[in-house]
């Protein structure tokens, strides 16, 4: 699945790791971005402050793993693990929201009964 | 976006891989656990979704009675302890051990306050009204960041058994990997509240 | 003899001097036989047939449930079991022959093979599979121990919320199934996280991932959507659980829960582990049919890639079992167009062990018998199971007797077939011993005839509308024949498992010498039988597919294969001294103990709970502070500068979280 394609790669668990300064700096851009989803967070919700919330979780989200958890520094394949796993989750849980928030049209009996045509031919 | 792999040599032998692919088992276990985890936490927080947009029967919704000043410094709180950890397990790389148990202990107290204040929450939530069982918002929201703080506290386990070690004696340098390892749960420990922030804090509807 | 340092991979987990007596309480098991040595072994080998030997007395006590059913329906208006009973015997009888029996023995399978396989001393965390084994052992007993309190789940194995809540199923029936079923759970998770980190990490020099073993990689396949279903599944087992016990509303419809989330919740975990039980099948028999019919398994890449094809799609056909939910429009014809889909990889699969087949010189073993049997039953269910794709079609065979025919026609014709295929053809391997040839083809021939009257007539009972999980029909409905023979199949079933606990029995005689009595392919063949504790005494590398076969024969100067006199096995005149394999220990035993308490706990008292608790944190503790060898063992009369790494601590205490989970709610 996920190390299909990774056939006998070696990667060192990474040297280059960033200084205690850097991580610093990390953590006050994730400061900073959580302030700025605070201020966003008591404004009306509309699509594009939503939209931009949900961006800035992905970023944080995206910061903490790929510094904080080293993944920009460590092997693809741990990468791969961590991602099949959110896209499974991401994949199926979305398509359970969109049923369940009816975007699909969670019942048939939404259409009114009349509306439904009859069968062209009822053949015994 | 630039690659920054670092492609370096096979591991020497005194860091005791020796792997078909040079990762360490113990690694390449945590984060497939975390993969797993994905799918956990993936589930409570759709679980919520769902049922957030639900009418409540009785009791108040969850969002109206939101602390969201309070929410954010506990987020806050989490959100520097993944610095810690990560400066601990620098520190403990370096061979400081001195400076990574203080850093260590700092990730368990933060992460300490962020369960602390959880419970705060949870008992000023129960205070207006809304228990586990009275509507079915707060069934999910307590479900949903209960397991997460259970997470927390499972994490601080680790982090205090680490340090215990660490004072004793039995987490030299070249067993800062252990370190590494708890330090990836923890930080998903972490990711997974900033989800948990924005979609069940700050975006409702 | 330099091993270690030629091959340092198979230098399992070394010693931390440090730590002597963890929690200063046990002295460390030594005992290499007897009882003792079997439950705190670690070695992947004994493992595999605990798990074997446990999965097979679950096959036993699930199909006694199964004969409970086919007795009470062999007649109109039965009377062997009351209605109540009647539900508990099926669904103890779908929930056992899934988590306890299918599983664990493609669990077995796994354990014992993979690292044979691909030429490694054991798996990756040899004490974590020791605590996978025990956990799923007690998970088993947690579930049947209600029926001592005559406290049985009743709601059919997918145990379909709101029915399964408090107001529906006031018993404690559900609540064993559901605990028993988390615990179960945690239990593969921890294998699947083992086994995916050997099969990664693990393999011998030259062992690249298109030189694994078709089983090998069949097995990682399932193992990479058991680390991904079983959390899925978790999730819904909580919810009900706190349903049940702490008073949530999750599945509480009339608090307006919605009806379908347990479904979604359950298939997006059913679905891929209906190929959590087929796959590792698909892979024995992709082992065995090669050997016999004494050709390469027939495109080998396709079978590895549609194998992984088949694991992405089973992600996206879940709601293929709610057709008839109401689930809409749109959600039907995607999820039907995804079903038909998946039909494709499978039918790779069929034609690439046809093509094996083709031209063969086919050697009729038992072995063979029971693969090839599981390509022609298996392809009859994947048929039916595409009509379901079609909804129309779909909403008429829902809950009737033809979906039961369907998924038998898969699990025992597929999964069941295979893993008799794997008994026989691994048995000379694991046991030294050889299942009797003639024996074996009378179970064989047993087993087809009477799976098919057991399962073929119900196809015709479903399309004449019998239901499901219904205890009686009444007479005059037309069903009466086709149940009568049905029953008398399933009973002939019966007799055929007697058969083969026979033969079972009396191969303890039949004693093999020759190590590949097969003339087999893969490296498991290439040490002696039953392997020795260190699987190879001399360490493999690999060149190429079928390394084994490759190193036995080669081509001649005249174009034809000739054997070679001597092959170069793995295996030493004296055993090499230098390998150090992780000593046994009780911890494993001592984790999994707590978790039923806990269950018994959170139902009963919580006190219980606590003790529970206490112990599997205890064991935790002892397991991860104990050194994985044992420095008091005696094995270290040799000058060995391994390094005092100690790599299991973190990886048990992060994969322990998951256990912890339960001790803490």
């Amino acid at each position: 699945m996920a190390i299909a394609a990774h056939e006998e790669t070696v990667h060192g668990s990474g040297h280059a790791h960033p200084s205690d300064l850097q991580y610093v700096y990390v953590a006050l851009f994730l400061g900073v971005v959580t302030g700025a989803e605070i201020v966003l967070g008591y404004r009306h919700p509309n699509a594009l402050i939503i939209g931009s919330l949900l961006t800035l979780m992905v970023i944080k989200f995206a910061t903490v793993a790929l510094w904080f958890m080293h993944l920009r520094f460590d092997s693809l394949l741990f990468r791969r693990f961590f991602l099949t796993g959110i896209l499974l989750a991401a994949g199926v849980y979305i398509a359970i929201m969109m049923t369940a928030f009816q975007f699909f049209g969670n019942d048939t009996t939404s259409v009114p009964l009349n509306k439904i045509p009859p069968p062209a031919r009822i053949t015994r | 976006m630039t690659d920054t792999i670092v492609h370096a040599p096979i591991p020497d032998q005194s860091e005791g891989h020796h792997t078909s692919t040079g990762l360490s088992n113990e690694k390449l276990a945590m984060w497939a656990f975390l993969g797993s985890e994905c799918l956990l936490f993936g589930g409570l927080i759709s679980v919520f979704l769902i049922y957030r947009n639900k009418p409540v029967g009785v009791g108040p919704k969850v969002s109206q009675i939101y602390d969201i000043p309070f929410t954010s410094v506990s987020s806050f709180v989490l959100l520097m302890s993944s610095l810690t950890m990560v400066l601990a397990l620098a520190g403990i790389q370096r061979g400081d051990h001195r400076r990574a148990r203080i850093w260590i202990l700092t990730t368990a107290a933060l992460g300490a306050t962020f369960v602390a204040g959880q419970v705060y929450e949870f008992t000023s939530f129960v205070r207006e009204g809304l228990g586990y069982t009275t509507n079915l918002q707060s069934s999910a929201f307590y479900t949903l960041t209960g397991f997460h703080g259970v997470h927390v506290t499972i994490g601080i386990i680790m982090l205090l058994s680490l340090y215990t070690l660490s004072l004793r004696g039995n987490l030299p340098t070249e067993k800062a990997e252990t370190v590494e390892i708890v330090g990836l749960y923890w930080h998903f420990v972490d990711v997974v509240w900033i989800l948990i922030f924005t979609v069940v804090y700050l975006i409702h509807p | 003899m330099a091993l270690t340092e030629e091959r340092p991979l198979l230098e399992l987990t070394a010693g931390d001097d440090e730590v002597r007596q963890p929690l200063g309480s046990f002295r460390r098991p030594t005992s290499t036989t007897g009882w003792r040595s079997w439950i705190t072994t670690v070695d992947h080998k004994r493992i595999g047939i605990l798990y074997g030997a446990t999965a097979l007395t679950f096959f036993a006590i699930g199909g006694l449930e199964a004969l409970l059913i086919r007795a009470q329906l062999a007649q109109p208006n039965g009377q062997v079991l009351s209605p109540e009973r009647y539900n508990q015997a099926f669904t103890m009888h779908g929930t056992t022959m899934v988590f306890l029996v299918i599983m664990p023995m493609l669990a077995a399978f796994a354990n014992y093979l993979i690292p044979l396989q691909i030429g490694a001393r054991d798996v990756a965390f040899p004490r974590l599979n020791a605590l996978s084994f025990w956990i799923f052992l007690f998970g088993g007993l947690f579930l049947y121990s209600g029926a001592v309190l005559d406290q049985i789940a009743d709601n059919g194995w997918f145990n379909y919320a709101p029915n399964s809540g408090v107001l529906y199923s006031p018993g404690h029936g559900i609540d064993f199934w559901t605990l028993g079923l988390q615990i179960a759970g945690i239990a593969s998770l921890l294998g699947a996280v083992n086994l995916i980190v050997t099969c990664i990490n693990m393999r011998a020099p030259g062992m690249t991932l298109m030189r694994m073993p078709i089983f090998t990689w069949m097995a990682l396949v399932a193992q990479f959507l058991l680390l991904f279903a079983i959390p899925v599944i978790t999730v819904a087992l909580f919810l009900l659980m706190f349903d049940r016990l702490f008073g949530g509303n999750f599945f509480v419809v009339q608090k307006g829960a919605d009806p379908l989330m347990w479904q979604h919740l359950f298939w997006i975990f059913g679905h891929p582990e209906v190929y959590i039980l087929v796959l590792p099948a698909f892979g024995i028999v992709s082992e065995v049919i090669p050997v016999f019919a004494r050709k390469p398994l027939f495109g080998y890449p396709f079978m590895v890639f549609s194998g992984i094809a088949i694991g992405f799609m089973g992600w996206g056909v879940w709601a293929h079992h709610m057709f008839a939910s109401g689930a809409g429009p749109v959600t039907v014809a995607a999820f039907s167009l995804s079903t038909m889909f998946i039909a494709v990889p499978t039918g790779v699969k069929i034609f690439n062990w046809i093509g094996t087949l083709w031209g063969g010189k086919l050697q009729f073993t038992t072995a063979m018998c029971f693969a090839i049997a599981l390509v022609s039953q298996f392809t009859i269910g994947g048929l039916s199971g595409v009509t379901h794709s079609i909804s129309p079609s779909d909403w008429q065979q829902t809950d009737t007797y033809y979906i039961v025919a369907h998924f038998h026609y898969v699990l025992f014709g597929g999964s069941v077939f295979g893993i008799f295929a794997g008994f026989y053809f691994w048995w000379p391997k694991v046991f030294g011993r050889c299942l009797d040839e003639k024996i074996g083809k009378i179970h064989f021939f047993t087993w087809l005839i009477g799976f098919n009257l057991t399962f073929g007539p119900m196809h015709v009972l479903g399309l004449q509308g019998q239901p499901r999980r219904t205890a009686t029909y009444a007479d005059g409905m037309g069903w009466n024949l086709m149940n009568l023979l049905s029953s008398i199949g399933a009973f002939t079933i019966g007799v055929g498992f007697l058969i083969f606990i026979f033969n079972v029995v009396k191969s303890r005689n039949n004693v093999v010498t020759d190590p590949d009595p097969w003339d087999a392919r893969t490296l498991e063949w290439a040490t002696s039988s039953p392997p020795p504790a260190h699987n190879f005494d001399i360490s493999p590398t690999v060149s190429s597919l079928d390394e084994w076969w490759h190193r036995k024969y080669e081509l001649g100067d005249d174009h034809k294969l000739h054997r070679r006199e001597h092959p170069e096995s793995f295996t030493a005149a004296t055993p090499p001294e230098n390998i150090h394999l992780p000593s046994p220990s009780y911890w494993p035993l001592i984790i999994a103990a707590g978790l039923p308490f806990i269950g018994w706990g959170l139902i009963y008292s919580y006190w219980l709970a606590g003790f529970g608790g206490l112990l599997t944190f205890v064991g935790i503790y002892g397991l991860v502070l104990e050194p994985s060898v044992d420095p008091d063992a005696g094995h270290h009369g040799h000058a060995d500068t391994h390094d005092t790494h100690e790599p299991e601590p973190a990886a048990v205490v992060a994969g322990a979280a998951e256990a912890e989970e339960d001790a803490d709610q």
